[in-house]
């Protein structure tokens, strides 16, 4: 790294000679100020981060066993990723398959078209070119993969695996994250009183460890004891319970992650909502716009930067979700909660660290597609445009 | 009649049809908020039978209130059972916080200040170093012989082949690259992290905490506080420089004070990421370094789970948080929202 100073801070220039060991010492921590400054940070992610991840990248390569006074690696190819994707683990991971349903069927067009307008739109537009496209395509077909694969688990006998699980509660949390604390953000935004008791109150859930909601959580679906009880005997659902079925297991940790992390979009949508200047709010209103084209065509733009940024944010925290289910359902029944960082640290239990290994990989592989996705293809469209 | 409801005053003032609306839906969010926050409070003061034998609402009514939980972890099992977590975490949490927050700050002062031109080639030797090294290391050379030579043969060909090179890269590619690391899963760095810290003893301590939360709060921190350095005036600086003041010393006399607001809204939110982390805690920890989401997990014992016992530690470890973030919530938006608003 070879740093130039730049700000104009050139330091104060000392005579070369006559210089106490003082003087020199403190000219020469100024002149290496901006390594001094910078590498600390660097090294630690060098050393935590970045070594740990090739590490991690020969590990998944490999199968790793603790033995007597230490540990053996041996190399064994692309034998774990194999396993996941084909072999014995494939059920757990990609899950079992069926013939998509009409439903699955219907959706899965509906993406196809989405996808092949915004490519049409592309290339017709002034943006295009050769290696946009090419990249364009693979990621196009990266998600009619998982668009796919989400298909044909989700109908019929089959079954999802841990990937399409934290695709489930990625896509669905952070989506209902985003539309409850851009909500509850407008209706603070309105200049009601006790609008510092609403902020005060919605900021809560996120201080809470996710541990100890997880169980806050079971003890409210508790359908025997919790305290919502009553109502539930009131429905006729007093035999019902929540983490026996599917469906109903994956609705508990949403809501549970939901809970969480409401707080987060909305205080910063908050934020941002009170930022929008008043005059351009007033002058439309002045115009005669009514409340919701007030909104779409006046605020909505305003607040769109952070609301990117925030959905990026809360979903790269997302795919790590692992405390949630595990403390609320174990993952279970069977893998339906099971998400991919939860299987992860189970194969680590299980001693096959090689494959706890990949099978991260394949967790930051897909994190780093989406996000890129997000940023290079959606952001643009929405945001520059 | 309706018309004056429907209608407001002013466009900025709700009519009171829909204010009224407004405080339905609040309302309604702030029971299912306060709610269960409500009945963690009430659980913790029950005693078994209270809690098995239906909801009970209110204490004194419903329930006599009983320190049934508190007699169990506190007095029966002996105090450091949650002292020794509590004040791990307590610690733990502070002190990675306080460490990134410092690392994280002169990092992102000097990221707005300087303009770094790495190359990608010494870079990649770099990794290839690494590779290598763990490569020999895998068969069968001594770490410590590895690692030496990797880093010799890394200076080595970095001042010789590595300055032949010309393309650069720039400050952007930096930062994005720090900040990147927030998107690294846990389980993908934790098995080499835990191996490292397994051949330098440090598995089960503090220290090994310490170290990891300070590196993964890292990002976070520069991610905020550039933008809030970034805001702050060069003139100010310049002057100080002319009056023949020291980098460290305009960073600690005037760029620090500045930047209150955003160190505090900073500080907190790191703060409570640590606080509450379970991954890295579960991975690195046994019992000597324990934190509190941790004993709470394991609360999921054998005589199935013990409401009351969890509820009263689930407290305890949310109090300081709660207290906090009531006192600062003003700033954590703003400091987030300065993060947000640049990406």
């Amino acid at each position: 790294m070879t740093p130039t100073q730049s700000g104009g801070s050139g330091g104060v220039i000392y005579a070369e000679q006559d210089m106490s060991f003082r003087a020199r010492l403190s000219r020469s921590l100024e002149r290496s100020s901006p390594n001094v400054l910078l590498l600390p940070a660097i090294v630690l992610v060098l050393f935590l981060s970045i070594f740990p991840l090739i590490v991690s990248l020969l590990l998944s390569f490999s199968r790793f066993q603790f033995v007597a006074g230490g540990y053996s690696i041996r190399y064994i190819g692309f034998a774990n990723y194999i396993k996941l994707f084909s072999g014995s683990e494939q059920r757990k991971f990609l899950g079992a398959f069926d013939a998509p349903s009409i439903i699955a069927l219907v959706m899965g067009a509906a993406a196809l078209t989405i996808i092949a307008i915004m490519l049409v739109q592309y290339v017709r537009s002034n943006r295009f070119s050769p290696v946009g496209l090419v990249m364009r395509l693979v990621a196009i077909a990266f998600t009619l993969a998982l668009v796919w694969l989400c298909m044909i688990t989700l109908s019929g006998d089959g079954l999802p695996g841990t990937l399409v699980v934290t695709l489930i509660f990625v896509f669905v949390g952070v989506s209902a994250q985003y539309l409850i604390g851009l909500g509850l953000a407008l209706l603070v935004t309105q200049n009601i009183p006790g609008k510092r008791f609403f902020r005060v109150t919605f900021l809560l859930p996120m201080m809470i460890t996710p541990v100890g909601i997880g169980f806050l959580f079971r003890m409210m679906m508790d359908t025997i004891n919790g305290p919502i009880s009553p109502i539930w005997k009131l429905l006729g659902l007093a035999d019902f319970s929540w983490v026996d079925t599917a469906f109903g297991a994956r609705t508990a940790v949403i809501i549970a992650d939901t809970w969480q992390w409401t707080p987060f979009m909305f205080i910063i949508l908050l934020a941002a909502l009170e930022s929008v200047p008043r005059e351009i709010v007033e002058a439309a209103l002045v115009d005669g716009a009514n409340k919701w084209k007030n909104f779409r065509h006046i605020i909505l733009p305003q607040i769109m930067p952070v609301s990117f940024t925030l959905i990026m944010i809360r979903t790269i925290e997302a795919f790590k979700i692992v405390d949630m289910p595990q403390i609320l359902t174990r993952g279970g029944p069977g893998t339906a909660t099971e998400s991919m960082t939860l299987y992860a640290y189970n194969q680590w239990r299980a001693l096959d660290l090689g494959m706890s290994a990949a099978i991260a990989y394949l967790l930051l592989i897909v994190v780093t597609f989406v996000a890129m996705v997000y940023v290079r293809i959606l952001r643009k469209r929405v945001v520059v445009d | 009649m309706l018309k004056r409801l429907t209608t407001s005053q002013s466009p900025f003032r709700p009519s009171p049809l829909r204010l009224f609306f407004s405080y339905i839906v609040l309302g309604f969010w702030s029971i299912v908020v306060l709610f269960p926050l409500y009945w963690l409070l009430v659980t913790a003061f029950k005693s078994p039978i209270d809690v098995s034998s239906g909801p009970k609402y209110i204490p004194w009514v419903d329930f006599t209130p009983s320190l049934y939980a508190w007699n169990e972890i506190v007095v029966s099992t002996g105090v450091t059972f949650v002292t020794r977590p509590y004040s791990n975490t307590l610690i733990v949490g502070l002190v990675s916080s306080l460490l990134a927050l410092i690392i994280g700050t002169c990092a992102a002062y000097a990221l707005t200040r300087f303009e770094y031109r790495p190359k990608p080639a010494v870079i990649g030797m770099f990794i290839l170093c690494i590779i290598g090294g763990l490569i020999v290391m895998a068969a069968g050379v001594p770490p410590i012989i590895a690692i030496g030579s990797a880093v010799i043969l890394f200076i080595v060909l970095a001042n010789t082949i590595g300055k032949r090179f010309k393309g650069t890269m720039n400050n952007g590619d930096i930062t994005f690259w720090l900040i990147s690391q927030r998107m690294l899963p846990t389980v993908a760095v934790i098995i080499p992290i835990y191996v490292l810290y397994q051949q330098l003893s440090l598995l089960d301590t503090r220290t090994a905490l310490i170290i990891t939360y300070t590196t993964v709060s890292l990002p976070l921190v520069i991610w905020f506080m550039r933008d809030y350095i970034a805001n702050i005036p060069l003139e100010l600086e310049e002057s100080a420089f002319i009056d023949g003041a020291s980098r460290y010393l305009v960073l600690w006399r005037i760029i620090l004070p500045l930047a209150v607001p955003g160190l505090i809204a900073t500080f907190l939110i790191v703060l409570v990421f640590n606080w509450n982390e379970y991954v890295l805690a579960l991975f690195l920890t046994r019992a000597e370094s324990q934190t509190m989401p941790l004993l709470i997990a394991a609360q999921n014992a054998t005589r199935g789970p013990q409401w009351w016992n969890i509820s009263l530690l689930v407290l305890m470890m949310i109090a300081p948080l709660i207290f906090l973030a009531i006192l600062l919530e003003r700033y954590i938006a703003k400091g987030l929202l300065v993060g947000a608003v640049k990406g």
